[in-house]
């Protein structure tokens, strides 16, 4: 049934087929290429022509005090984003690949839930958490742990907590699709030959996901690096990123030229690591799609 | 199971211990939104003496919030309707086609997925600027439409796995068109496909931020900028009971995608 392949299908009067399906699928090339691709090679074309054709808007990758800086503060957040979803993501995923039944569901449904939640709802959640008079605060001031308000907002921490919040389930994807794959039943077999429980998984399980791994940390961190809300939002004007310093050299520097190259960059260094992606995973298997 | 043996309790527990603790970090934000709705402060506060709807009034009668809320649907309607018919034609002229070039633009559909908002945004700003486009709603509604046709490619693509060919080829064998092949058996058995390209385009449209802060402006003014804005300026407990409005309609398209795909699994 599904089996039989489409790839049979042109050869029943191969012209005039084919030409009806292109046609299906003219009016969504045509947009993509007039409405997106366009725009986007403008975006290339502007980073070596203004103020003045040449280079010279990359000679401040390496000239540029305050680009270095904020490539720096990009980089380490993302690291630290990573890092950290990678290990709540690992230990849902796990669990998931133990549950069975209702816990399974239940668990599948609560770590795909925040992804359907409006981006913009969590940043303003998190501010409500974090704020110096925020919900937390208040609550360790009268229990007396503290006295006086934690920086929890406007700084690099708040903007890697709402971050990781934000790419966990993405982070889960990856990672449960890839531990399904692994067979339960090598573990049995260390079990039944004297390993403890942790050395069967740290010496059988751990590495048989490490794919998984590497796969959803790459994701991870391309999704981190062109990141604007969250970090525009709970960084308060005081942390910048790649992306908000990308606007900001649109709306208030008006720096066409500064600002279009580093959306160059962050371009290609997606999709350096997009291709990198590609060639140890199956990304269609990645999301677990047939 | 028994993989984990004779410490099966421990391990599990352990294991199921740890998930529920970073499930409390996931749910714990959203839900702290729910009391702050009806706080009785001016502030963003739990409530202090009473619970007050007082902010969820304040969404309904001032402060702009419905137009917002009309706007966002507007855009997202309208650029959902041409998502899907363009999306889905595109789905299946690229699954009978099955060639090198039809893989290639299924392919290049998914750039917006991976290209952040920030670098397009650049783009299509400037190109706005050049036709006039900036501040309008058909720029807004385009700009969504061509970010978000990606979704229905998708989820038609992946109904379309499951589609038996044969059918197609039986109605042609019987003497239908092509174009009446294509809407009365293809389009049909794809529907739940079609239906969940169709949420996930309407939700990238109703919350997509960093475009509509670029390319709109006075006249156009969706929620998410509202939201935004209110955010950066004054944290009213209103911007509460948005959210907590928000969650309560995601949750309604969540059950509604999960009965689609329910049925999906049973066809």
């Amino acid at each position: 049934m599904a089996a039989s392949s489409p790839a049979k299908a042109p050869r029943m009067r191969g012209d005039q087929l084919r030409r009806f399906y292109w046609l299906l699928v003219m009016p969504a090339v045509l947009m993509m290429v007039g409405l997106y691709f366009f725009p986007l090679a403008k975006v290339l074309w502007i980073s070596v022509t203004e103020p003045v054709p040449g280079i010279g808007n990359y000679a401040k990758l390496i000239t540029s005090e305050s680009v270095h800086k904020v490539l720096i503060v990009t980089l380490r957040i993302c690291v630290i984003t990573t890092a950290v979803t990678l290990v709540l993501g690992y230990v849902l995923s796990y669990a998931m690949v133990q549950a069975k039944g209702a816990w399974l569901r239940g668990l599948t449904f609560f770590v795909l839930l925040p992804l359907w939640i409006s981006v913009l709802v969590r940043a303003f959640s998190w501010v409500t958490l974090l704020r110096s008079n925020g919900v937390i605060n208040q609550a360790l001031l009268s229990a007396g742990v503290i006295s006086e308000p934690l920086t929890l907002l406007r700084n690099e921490f708040g903007v890697i907590v709402g971050m990781v919040h934000y790419m966990v389930p993405f982070a889960v994807l990856p990672l449960y699709s890839n531990m399904r794959g692994i067979d339960l039943r090598l573990i049995a077999a260390a079990r039944l030959l004297g390993a403890s429980p942790w050395r069967a998984f740290r010496r059988i399980f751990l590495p048989l996901s490490l794919p998984g791994v590497v796969a959803s940390g790459v994701l991870v961190f391309i999704f981190s690096m062109g990141f604007y809300v969250t970090p525009a939002l709970l960084g308060g004007g005081r942390v910048f990123m790649i992306a908000e310093y990308i606007g900001v050299q649109i709306t208030q520097t008006i720096n066409w030229g500064l600002g279009t190259m580093l959306a160059t960059l962050l371009l290609v260094c997606i999709l350096t690591l997009m291709a990198l992606l590609g060639r140890i995973v199956d990304m269609r298997k990645l999301f677990g799609a047939a | 199971m028994e993989t984990i043996g004779g410490d099966k309790g421990l391990a599990r527990g352990i294991t199921l211990g740890l998930a529920c603790t970073v499930l409390v970090f996931l749910m714990a934000p959203m839900l702290v939104v729910f009391p702050v709705s009806v706080t009785d402060q001016r502030f963003l506060a739990f409530p202090q003496e009473t619970i007050s709807f007082a902010h969820y009034g304040k969404v309904f009668t001032g402060g702009g919030w419905l137009s917002a809320i009309w706007q966002s649907l507007i855009i997202a309607v309208a650029a959902t309707l041409i998502d899907v018919v363009v999306g889905t034609l595109c789905a299946i002229g690229c699954w009978r086609l099955a060639s090198r070039r039809s893989e290639l633009v299924r392919t290049l559909m998914l750039a917006p997925i991976v290209i952040p908002s920030i670098v397009y945004t650049l783009g299509i700003y400037k190109l706005y600027v050049d036709i006039g486009l900036i501040d309008s709603y058909l720029g807004v509604i385009l700009a969504h439409t061509v970010t978000g046709l990606a979704y229905p490619v998708i989820t038609v693509s992946a109904a379309l796995a499951g589609f038996d060919l044969r059918l197609e080829q039986a109605a042609r064998t019987l003497g239908a068109s092509l174009p009446q092949t294509t809407w009365r058996i293809i389009v049909p058995n794809v529907t739940p496909g079609i239906l969940s390209g169709a949420i996930f385009a309407f939700i990238h449209s109703w919350d997509e931020t960093v475009m509509v802060l670029f390319i709109a402006g006075r006249t156009v003014y969706t929620l998410p900028r509202r939201i935004w804005n209110d955010i950066n300026e004054n944290l009213d407990p209103a911007i509460a009971a948005v959210a907590v409005m928000l969650i309560g309609v995601t949750l309604l398209f969540l059950l509604t995608e999960l009965a689609l795909k329910a049925r999906r699994a049973k066809a």
